[in-house]
């Protein structure tokens, strides 16, 4: 079915893991990319792409952490919603927590949630495993069993494992699967009750705090531990300052610990809570300006290894409540890209280069997946950013079942233009001038995602399984 | 046009015939900060006025004839919620009481749904009293009704600051330059959130004393003297507010004991022998005897803590009086309702 050869010509190549920045050509055969390079020669039958005028051709987006809620909170996100949102998000692969009901602690549900990703035939989904088993952090989870059954990584998601001696050996048996543990940094008895990150916009609020030291404290636990066995540790969502000088701190002398960081982090503070917006209610919370500094400073110094959205769809009843008994969390695959172009890239922190590899390459590799890199041999796995197009966040377009964002209404510059997965295009951006070029295999124009431009249902324009 | 103080200049029964131009340009009262000090002026010049109300042997004015009133407490009061009650009586307006206890919020209910039917009833006011902090602000997001913050979680209670003020500026004359040492439980009182900002916008020099468990972060920034000890903060201050210490709202231990407490911070008449020769004594109520204050104290000369309750009504007449003004002058329709956006509230 995709035996066709298909070659992207034109456009701006960047591809960290190669090294390569300019004017190529990509050549796709059997999902695979062949050859990359400038002025490719091709047989006629090839399907031949232009690539529109100031695109980035870059590997696919990959999205390692991320909550499709299927099973058990189906009215929140499916994996099939989830992955609609991923693709028009430019994401082509995504990985999703365990916290489902039940948790994803045994091989039925992650072969559950496999079917569900290769029904939708979208993104790539790739499932992260509990560490302990229904995440109460008593015994461990069957983490081989998970291992065999597909998954990538595990976690407990939302919850810190916070048994030292439980954390210790997860890493050595999810080491020895050859996964790493993710894990959710917060000393809980520093956070009872906590809503809101512990500083002087909490405190005029009423808001209970949650400090930052309660981060730092359970990922300097976790930098040790890592350096104890030797095993691989991840911490998600790295939200404080203090956090980053652990981690720094631990690359330094060789632990194997990496990080990650949502671009809400990156680019919003606590101030943003003197309204009540439970849509900026999350765990991590939102910290102070010396926080999202540093943070933007670690993108930086590679002190951060990746961009990931902790995507949490969340209803609208779980949201429209009093702060403190609003859910936690936000959804953010369609908005990541462009949050991190215009306040990363445009805003001179982070080249065009280094963002793609903090949501590329740098996940991959700590996930242990194929892709994150155009060179030969890889899968046609392939984000096309439109760095310059202006995108006006509007919740109610999103494919994600979820309208929960702090970034409705922000005038962003820089979007998403196509995503292929496996050299087969599964989100085209119709506001972006030249981009049906990309085509669909089902031949239906997508919905503009993160921009509102497309009227009608926003599902409508989902593309369909080939 | 910038409101004034005029109404404390007319006649005493003015508040009857006033018709216009006093109005204050919020639709709702959540905090302090919704209100410029020219309002917080009017608002006491007003209350003035309707202390004389309260003097007559016919204690009511037609004022908010017409006006359907709801007190909407989720938390129990017994002060605060007479309070308003009376005020709106005096006032002439039709109230309601729902007490949480009582309402379909024991049947599970939820805050958003309750706050939906009673607009659906279309109520002009709701004086709303709730334990989490931003409730207001969410009712102000669902309801087309003036909505006035008679106390939400940790965060405010707005017309206690106002009270308050008043009834300093009673006693003292005026605020610009006043000692003002607010002691105990910082951390979770709202009625300190509501002082902190209303007695700096009126000039108080405000000194926060508690135990360093009990105190907010950064309030140098906030432009509050910190101390933790309490014959710093009593030494020369013209007027000492007492907090409650609210021991329903800690988790876990902030001081040793009660005793511990009473004998650290607790107000003795000792203690108040370092302050000004005519300093007052003010408590928000309820009070716990012996624990931030002592009986001695609560019941002697200094104290202006009956003084408070009384103001209450008449402070209170003057924020329902004036914010109906402001509902009237105000456009019709509220605000969205579908959640997903429309959290930024109209006019600010």
């Amino acid at each position: 079915m995709s035996e066709r050869t298909t070659i992207l010509r034109g456009g701006r190549v960047v591809d960290p893991a190669s090294g390569r920045d300019g004017v190529a050509d990509v050549l796709i055969r059997d999902g695979r990319v062949v050859r990359v390079g400038p002025g490719l020669e091709v047989e006629s039958e090839a399907a031949v792409i232009d690539v529109p005028g100031g695109c980035v051709v870059c590997p696919g987006f990959v999205d390692m952490h991320a909550h499709l809620r299927e099973p058990g909170a189906e009215h929140k996100e499916t994996v099939a919603t989830g992955a609609a949102a991923a693709v028009a998000g430019g994401f082509t692969a995504v990985a999703c927590m365990p916290d489902t009901e039940p948790a994803n602690d045994e091989a039925g549900v992650t072969g559950l949630i496999l079917a569900r990703a290769a029904e939708a035939g979208l993104a790539r989904v790739y499932p992260i495993g509990a560490v302990t088993r229904g995440r109460a952090g008593r015994q461990l989870a069957a983490i081989g069993e998970l291992r065999d059954a597909g998954c990538v990584a595990v976690s407990d998601a939302g919850r810190p494992v916070a048994d030292a001696i439980l954390m210790r050996r997860a890493l050595e048996y999810a080491a020895m699967c050859g996964m790493p543990v993710i894990d959710h940094c917060e000393e809980t008895a520093l956070t009872v009750d906590g809503v809101a990150h512990e500083g002087g916009a909490a405190a005029l609020l009423g808001l209970r705090g949650m400090p930052a030291a309660a981060e730092e404290i359970h990922a300097g636990r976790d930098v040790a531990l890592s350096g104890l066995t030797g095993a691989p540790v991840h911490l998600a969502h790295v939200s404080a300052r203090g956090t980053l000088r652990v981690v720094r701190s631990g690359k330094a002398r060789g632990v194997p610990v990496t990080c990650e960081v949502t671009p809400h982090h990156l680019t919003l503070t606590d101030e943003r809570l003197a309204e009540y917006d439970t849509n900026c209610k999350m765990n991590p919370p939102l910290r102070g300006a010396a926080d999202v500094e540093a943070l933007v400073d670690g993108l930086a110094d590679g002190t951060i290894d990746c961009v990931a959205t902790d995507h949490a769809p969340r209803h609208v009843d779980e949201k429209l409540a009093e702060f403190d008994r609003a859910a936690f969390g936000v959804v953010g695959l369609e908005t990541a890209v462009s949050v991190c172009l215009d306040r990363l890239v445009h805003a001179g922190h982070v080249s065009l280069s280094r963002l793609v590899g903090l949501l590329s390459a740098n996940p991959a590799r700590i996930l242990g997946v194929e892709g994150g890199a155009l060179t030969e041999g890889a899968p046609a796995d392939i984000t096309v950013l439109a760095p310059d197009l202006p995108v006006t966040v509007d919740a109610r377009g999103f494919r994600s079942l979820a309208r929960n964002t702090p970034f409705d209404g922000w005038s962003l510059r820089g979007g998403v233009a196509a995503t292929m997965v496996g050299g087969r295009t599964v989100y085209v951006n119709a506001s972006v001038r030249g981009a049906d070029a990309f085509g669909l295999a089902s031949g239906r124009a997508a919905a503009g995602g993160a921009d509102a431009a497309a009227g009608g249902d926003p599902r409508a324009g989902a593309p369909t399984r080939v | 046009m910038a409101p004034t103080a005029e109404p404390s200049r007319r006649a005493p029964d003015s508040p009857l015939g006033l018709d216009a131009p006093v109005r204050l340009r919020t639709k709702d009262l959540l905090s302090i900060g919704d209100l410029s000090p020219d309002e917080i002026l009017l608002i006491l010049d007003t209350a003035e006025a309707m202390k004389e109300v309260g003097t007559r042997s016919i204690k009511k004015v037609p004022a908010l004839r017409g006006h359907t009133v709801v007190n909407l407490f989720f938390e129990p009061s017994t002060r605060t919620r007479t309070s308003f009650e009376i005020a709106e009586k005096r006032l002439s307006a039709d109230t309601v009481n729902v007490a949480a206890s009582g309402s379909s919020v024991s049947k599970g209910e939820t805050l958003a749904d309750t706050l939906r039917n009673l607009e659906a009833m279309s109520p002009d006011m709701i004086v709303l009293r709730h334990a989490s902090a931003g409730a207001g602000h969410l009712a102000a997001r669902l309801c087309g009704a003036c909505i006035i913050n008679a106390g939400d979680g940790m965060h405010e209670h707005p017309t206690q600051a106002l009270v308050d003020a008043f009834t300093i500026r009673e006693r003292k004359g005026g605020l610009a330059g006043l000692r003002v040492s607010i002691i105990g439980d910082l951390l979770h009182s709202r009625v300190f959130r509501s002082n902190l900002r209303l007695l700096r916008v009126l000039g108080a020099q405000v000194c926060a004393c508690g135990p360093a468990t009990l105190m907010l972060p950064d309030m140098e920034r906030l432009g509050v003297r910190a101390t933790t000890s309490v014959d710093d903060a009593v030494a020369g201050a013209d007027v000492i507010m007492l907090l409650r210490v609210q021991l329903e709202r800690m988790r876990g231990h902030f001081f040793p004991s009660r005793r511990e407490y009473f004998q650290r911070f607790g107000m003795t008449m000792a203690r108040l022998r370092r302050a000004a020769p005519d300093a007052v004594v003010m408590h928000p109520g309820p009070m716990n005897r012996g624990v931030e204050i002592a009986s001695e104290v609560a019941d002697g000369s200094r104290s202006v803590i009956l003084e408070q309750v009384a103001n209450g009504v008449a402070v209170r007449m003057a924020v329902l009086y004036l914010l109906a003004g402001s509902r009237r002058g105000a456009a019709p329709g509220g605000p969205a309702l579908d959640g997903g956006s429309g959290w930024d509230r109209a006019g600010e």
